[in-house]
């Protein structure tokens, strides 16, 4: 929970990792695309204000007790959903599996919500695998990383007939959220490995599940936004858009927050810190401070006010993923008078 | 462009200005702007080529680019673009372009040096095989750069007080002399052409993707769309940016060869 000026914020962390790119878990003969992956995580880590820059060694991996300092003692963060990338292709163990997360849960208990994964071109024995982990997990939601690589296969599509088999098996298993990462251009060979379309047509054909698009489609955040618009149960999740540009580059987070704010809305944004990429103490806090500018060119984006900014930071999230919240952190007034009274 | 070559008159060979200029007509098609200006180009150097009985020169041009794992589709567009841009100079005989510290660099490098297109560069290759070739792919974002034009264009207009009706029905040529006049102007109508969009005197300022003219009715959402589109295509291109200054800083991981 995080306090300031007398509102109180519940803080839940929608996309969060702990991952291990250490050395010793580079796959031989594949170190460079290991290193170049974390290269590039690193590259965007240094995006954020100097003072909170690790060096690249420690960025690497982290152990438990930075994760507990980070996110729960300065962080201000009350809950963290982990979500799961394995990159076994390059990394042994995987770069940020379910169980490298699930393993925090030992020590931090229902704080922590660690998502699944599947890769519908797993198969049959996918499916096995996903049913095994959620009987174990008890999965709220998945992530997906649709560009990832598999063998020949350099990404897939949810409207692949066999995503939409994990899909429908997913939704039929109870679990209701899947995060889809659309974020920065890395390594999609094919043009339709960054392309949100897919996403639309999954999202009308299972409503009994809500899609969160990490990263907000960046850099395709005009598509993401044209259908998002169109689509009541696709979200927008902040991370990277947050941690990426509110400290780097000011003025474009001010224009990226003004065209989310029309075109989606402030109740389908999540905040996420992208943990740990970067850390969220200086993003919760930044966030809470933030005003759009007062300058000519951002006066016709939606203002974001202390109800929306609670919206943001936990409560949109704190409800897909049925997490208690306490009194004195929920909104006061009734839902949708905040709408009426920023117009 | 001028019809000899354009020569550093100390050397004999093709001015090096020239060549900088040539690679200033290479886009990044993601990002809707030269190479140049973005700071990909590393290297770029001119030399007599002694394998040429003309005299002609040899250009080297050495791009880098802001990850690792920046898609090799665009990138291979920018090396092959660069590459054909560079050979088309007058006394250029030979031309290398190579891109550095890029996940796909050995398939991009070798395959432009060997006119293959995209697919068969990735042919065999570790990083997997391509599925088409890239015209459709350039052809989207020059669409999303027309996009984008129309808001640079017309903000300052909407911002001086024109309504949905005089914007509607407003055209290009009507543009020629007035403020609106400006680089951007050119920019946007060198995009539309590219992709075949109405580009003349008599087309409208705001047209849909297929073409059409935008209703009164439509303005307002039409300039929404387009700014959008704008803030899009801009924030990439601050992110590539701020990632490829990092990436090149003195004593970056990648730069230290750690």
């Amino acid at each position: 929970m995080y306090e300031k000026d007398g509102e109180k914020y519940f803080i839940v962390d929608s996309h969060s990792h702990f991952w291990d790119a250490s050395r010793e878990n580079w796959v031989e003969g594949r170190e460079q695309y290991a290193k170049g992956w974390i290269d590039c995580f690193y590259g965007y880590h240094q995006l954020g204000p100097p003072e909170t820059h690790w060096d690249w060694e420690k960025y690497l991996k982290v152990s438990v007790d930075d994760f507990e300092r980070d996110m729960f003692v300065e962080g201000h963060v009350d809950y963290a959903i982990f979500q799961s990338t394995y990159l076994k292709e390059w990394y042994k163990n995987g770069f940020n599996t379910t169980e490298q997360n699930a393993e925090l849960i030992q020590r931090f208990g229902d704080r922590i919500i660690v998502n699944g994964r599947f890769d519908p071109r797993e198969g049959d024995a996918g499916i096995k695998q996903l049913e095994a982990d959620h009987a174990k997990f008890g999965f709220k939601g998945v992530k997906l990383y649709t560009a990832e690589w598999n063998g020949d296969s350099r990404g897939y599509k949810l409207t692949d007939p066999e995503a939409y088999r994990f899909l429908q098996a997913a939704q039929d298993m109870g679990i209701k959220n899947v995060h889809i990462h659309k974020g920065p251009t890395i390594w999609p060979l094919d043009k339709d490995a960054f392309d949100v379309a897919d996403v639309d047509h999954a999202a009308t054909d299972f409503q009994g599940m809500n899609f969160i698009v990490e990263h907000v489609g960046l850099p395709r955040i005009e598509d993401f936004c044209f259908m998002a618009v169109q689509e009541p149960n696709v979200y927008a999740g902040l991370s990277v858009a947050v941690g990426g540009l509110m400290h780097a580059r000011p003025k474009f987070f001010a224009k990226v927050m003004g065209e989310l704010l029309f075109w989606v809305g402030e109740d389908k944004m999540t905040f996420g810190s992208d943990y740990n990429i970067w850390t969220p103490k200086w993003q919760v806090e930044g966030l809470v401070d933030w005003q759009m500018p007062d300058d000519d060119q951002f006066a016709d984006y939606p203002r974001l006010t202390t109800a929306s900014k609670k919206k943001i930071l936990g409560l949109n999230a704190a409800k897909l993923y049925d997490i208690p919240v306490p009194d004195e952190c929920k909104l006061q007034d009734a839902p949708g008078e905040q709408l009426v009274a920023g117009q | 462009m001028t019809a000899g070559p354009a020569l550093d008159t100390a050397s004999g060979t093709v001015d090096r200005q020239a060549v900088w200029s040539a690679l200033g007509t290479v886009l990044d098609p993601e990002l809707d702007e030269p190479i140049t200006d973005l700071d990909f180009v590393e290297t770029c150097t001119v030399s007599p080529d002694p394998d040429d009985t003309a005299n002609g020169s040899f250009v080297r041009v050495g791009l880098r680019l802001p990850t690792f794992f920046c898609a090799p589709n665009f990138s291979f567009l920018m090396v092959a673009d660069a590459y054909d841009a560079v050979t088309a100079i007058p006394g250029v005989s030979r031309a290398q372009v190579t891109l550095a510290d890029h996940h796909a660099s050995a398939e991009i490098n070798g395959g432009v040096a060997a006119h293959a297109g995209f697919v068969k560069s990735f042919e065999g290759s570790i990083n997997g095989s391509a599925a088409a070739e890239l015209d459709e792919l350039r052809h989207t974002f020059l669409s999303k750069a027309a996009l984008a034009g129309q808001d640079r264009v017309a903000r300052p207009l909407v911002d001086a007080g024109q309504g949905p009706e005089e914007l509607a029905a407003l055209t290009l040529g009507e543009l020629a002399g007035t403020e609106a006049d400006t680089d951007e102007l050119t920019r946007m109508r060198t995009r539309r052409e590219a992709i075949g969009l109405p580009a003349g005197d008599d087309a409208p300022l705001l047209v849909h993707s297929d073409g059409s003219p935008v209703t009164v009715e439509q303005v307002p959402l039409h300039l929404r769309r387009a700014r959008l589109q704008r803030v899009g295509i801009e924030t990439n291109g601050e992110y590539c940016k701020s990632l490829l200054q990092i990436r090149y800083a003195e004593n970056a991981p990648a730069a230290a060869g750690h």
